[in-house]
């Protein structure tokens, strides 16, 4: 047995009675199952098909500490910083939820709120929702189902719409010492005609290693709308694996969008079923980097019944010697006539050693549908570079413009209009402000 | 304003131009002529900066000063413009944002005060009615999804906006039925004054109809192979190039006399 399953079945065994809902004989025995199925596989490895560029052995090596630091007296400055406006706001500390940081509106017909939270208050529902928990698909899932403490806990009422947007933010503040791991939960229940909008973003601070091992699982109700983004600015040696998991019901619609910034090593994992006809979803994602970081983004959309809409877009910028992986997989079923799905996956290198491993995965054994794919890696084009310097803008400001040029389809995407002023800053490099004249121009229409 | 003297020009270690003379004068338009691959194109990209033109002999010098030795921001902000043969795309990128950023960097650079919102758009809209462009194509991309004519309006409105002291126009005429060819004759005249020096780039004579020009250059196999006035034009109008073409073989047949036209 390799040294990270004796870690974790140590760690599991003293902590175990602590963990939430350790007197729950469900949840203790999900808990047990979990911890048996990373023994069983440990991490997953390059000979995994699915992991095969993306190296997680720096993970196994580190003895990450699952007992959560203590909340200190950063977090109240680190929340101010990162903070958006016109949204609601859930903030966890390592790991554990900080109601005096949060604020949360009330409102009839939705629980929103921490996990932990609602297991205390209301098991047999967190039961109902929790229990239909699909098996881990890897070591990384099998680890947050066993050592899970706390996480967003969101459960609508039919017809519930909730409209402010909802802002998870995620702060890892290590207190020195051994390299922390945090196991956020994150549940989201959208009964029939219910709608949400919600961010989770993940933050640290650039000079500690550390882990964040996170799990979404989102179910959508007939007609229910649910928008979730995640924007990942992990510290510079920090390590971030996430699954997010939707299951839509008829007529459903789930919108994804991904954002990746930070971390030494990040890989978010989405999926989405369709459980019944006419669902839709659209999944964009950005991921920008430099220096050694490591991005990976596996989404996976199962059309399993008709009339399915599924649009896909991701983009990359990368510098230094930066790598990315992308793997969309797209999946219409027998069943699943009249599916309509797009993917696209274009990049940007701006460096010589940056790399990317792109990769469409479409699966169609339906005969009606309409399936389209594609993946680009380029670099910036001279032509355009020159025409901005020839127009007296300095390369390193046409460089910029350029890649938010690129980036541009993505941003103009994104509705919540706090994130989306929030991303030109996050963008590599300086453009000058023009006071009031925004850099984006109005979509062109084909 | 620019004295070019016995330039050499080679584009990926093929010699295009063979030694150009060059003296044009503020308030001065040039009119530089020539057969397709005569090195037009070329030496209208070197004077304002293009990677991948390598200068071999000769110089160039801008009102004093070495022009070959600036970055191409940097000759924009002394005030040369190239309004290109083929306006680039610039899918993202807001038209209006480009010209405030290009005005701004200008500005900058003399030590002026940036312009507010409210004076740049009423400089702009100016300028729009001059070359008759509908208001909506500045908040577009950057000549994304732009007729061939709006392309070749936007890049002599951009001129405008900037008001260079040295215009050069790089077949500005190519493509433009006779409307479209009038506007922007009309725009570039509006634009003549004695601090300003133009070349204008062009393969035909019909631009010079519109636009007449003080000194008429016929380039051929990379030298300047004839100069005269505007009746020069006419000439060519009349006989073709074929004539220069042969005198200038006469000279130097045995260096790569097919040289093609680069930059496209």
């Amino acid at each position: 047995m390799s040294a990270a399953r004796e870690h974790y079945r140590a760690q599991f065994a003293q902590r175990e009675a602590e963990l939430p809902g350790a007197t729950l004989p469900w949840l203790r025995r999900q808990r047990a199952e979990a911890l048996e199925r990373f023994a069983e596989r440990g991490l997953p490895t390059l000979r995994d098909e699915d992991w095969k560029y993306t190296n997680v052995a720096a993970i196994e090596k580190r003895p990450f500490e699952t007992r959560p630091a203590a909340a200190n007296g950063l977090a109240a400055r680190e929340v101010a910083r990162f903070a958006l406006d016109r949204c609601q706001r859930v903030v966890f500390v390592n790991g554990r939820f900080v109601p005096e940081l949060s604020r949360l509106d009330a409102l009839a017909g939705a629980t929103i709120g921490s996990l932990a939270a609602a297991l205390a208050r209301e098991p047999g529902r967190v039961e109902a929702v929790l229990a239909a928990e699909p098996a881990a698909a890897h070591g990384f899932a099998a680890l947050n189902a066993a050592f899970w403490s706390d996480g967003l806990w969101i459960d609508l009422a039919p017809g519930t719409v909730v409209e402010a947007p909802l802002h998870a933010l995620y702060l890892t503040l290590p207190d020195g010492g051994a390299s922390p791991a945090t196991f956020p939960l994150n549940v989201v229940s959208a009964a029939g005609g219910a709608g949400v909008t919600l961010l989770e973003h993940y933050v640290g601070p650039d000079d500690a290693i550390y882990l964040t091992d996170a799990v979404t699982r989102i179910v959508a109700g007939e007609g229910a709308t649910v928008r979730h983004m995640r924007l990942q600015q992990e510290g510079r040696r920090a390590f971030h694996i996430a699954e997010v998991g939707a299951a839509q019901a008829t007529g459903s619609r789930f919108d994804s969008l991904a954002l990746a910034f930070g971390a030494m090593l990040s890989r978010a994992g989405i999926a989405t079923r369709f459980d019944g006809e006419g669902c839709s979803t659209e999944l964009l994602g950005l991921y920008v980097g430099d220096g050694r970081r490591h991005f990976d983004h596996h989404t996976l959309i199962d059309h399993a019944h008709p009339r399915g809409v599924s649009r896909e877009f991701y983009k990359g910028v990368l510098d230094g010697a930066a790598r990315a992986v992308f793997n969309g997989r797209v999946v219409v079923r027998p069943d699943a006539q009249r599916t309509d799905a797009l993917q696209a996956n274009h990049n940007l290198l701006l460096s010589d050693e940056a790399e990317v491993d792109t990769k469409p995965q479409l699966e169609i054994y339906a005969d009606d549908v309409k399936c389209s794919h594609g993946a680009t890696v380029g670099q910036i084009d001279p032509v355009q570079r020159f025409y901005l310097r020839a127009r007296g803008i300095d390369d390193a400001q046409a460089q910029a413009l350029l890649v938010r040029a690129f980036a541009a389809e993505i941003v103009e995407r994104v509705r919540f209009a706090p994130l989306r002023a929030r991303l030109q800053g996050l963008l590599p490099g300086q453009i000058a402000d023009e006071m009031g004249v925004s850099p984006c121009a109005e979509p062109v229409t084909n | 304003m620019l004295e070019i003297r016995n330039l050499h020009v080679s584009v990926e270690g093929k010699p295009i131009l063979r030694g150009i003379d060059l003296d044009l004068r503020a308030g001065e338009v040039h009119a530089i002529m020539g057969p397709n691959g005569s090195g037009k194109s070329t030496l209208a990209h070197v004077l304002a900066g293009r990677d991948g033109y390598v200068v071999t002999d000769g110089e160039v010098r801008y009102r004093g000063q070495d022009l070959l030795a600036l970055a191409p921001e940097e000759r924009a902000h002394e005030g040369v413009f190239l309004a290109f043969q083929y306006p680039v795309e610039i899918p993202g990128v807001a038209n209006v944002y480009l010209l405030k950023a290009a005005l701004n960097a200008l500005r900058k650079h003399r030590g002026e005060a940036e312009l507010d919102a409210m004076d740049f758009l009423a400089l702009v809209r100016d300028k729009l009615g001059l070359m008759e462009m509908d208001e909506a194509l500045l908040y577009r991309a950057v000549n994304q999804g732009f007729s061939g004519g709006e392309k070749k309006r936007n890049e002599i409105l951009q001129m405008a906006v900037l008001e260079p002291r040295l215009a050069i126009l790089d077949e500005t005429d190519s493509g433009l039925d006779i409307d479209a060819l009038k506007v922007v004759a009309n725009g570039v005249n509006a634009l003549r004054n004695p601090e300003r020096a133009i070349v204008l780039v062009t393969h035909y004579q019909r631009l010079l109809d519109h636009i007449v020009p003080d000194r008429v250059h016929v380039l051929a196999q990379g030298r300047i192979a004839r100069s005269g006035g505007p009746e020069l034009a006419r000439e060519l109008e009349a006989r073709g190039y074929g004539w220069i073409e042969a005198q200038a073989g006469e000279g130097g047949r045995e260096a790569a006399p097919e040289a093609g036209e680069a930059g496209r």
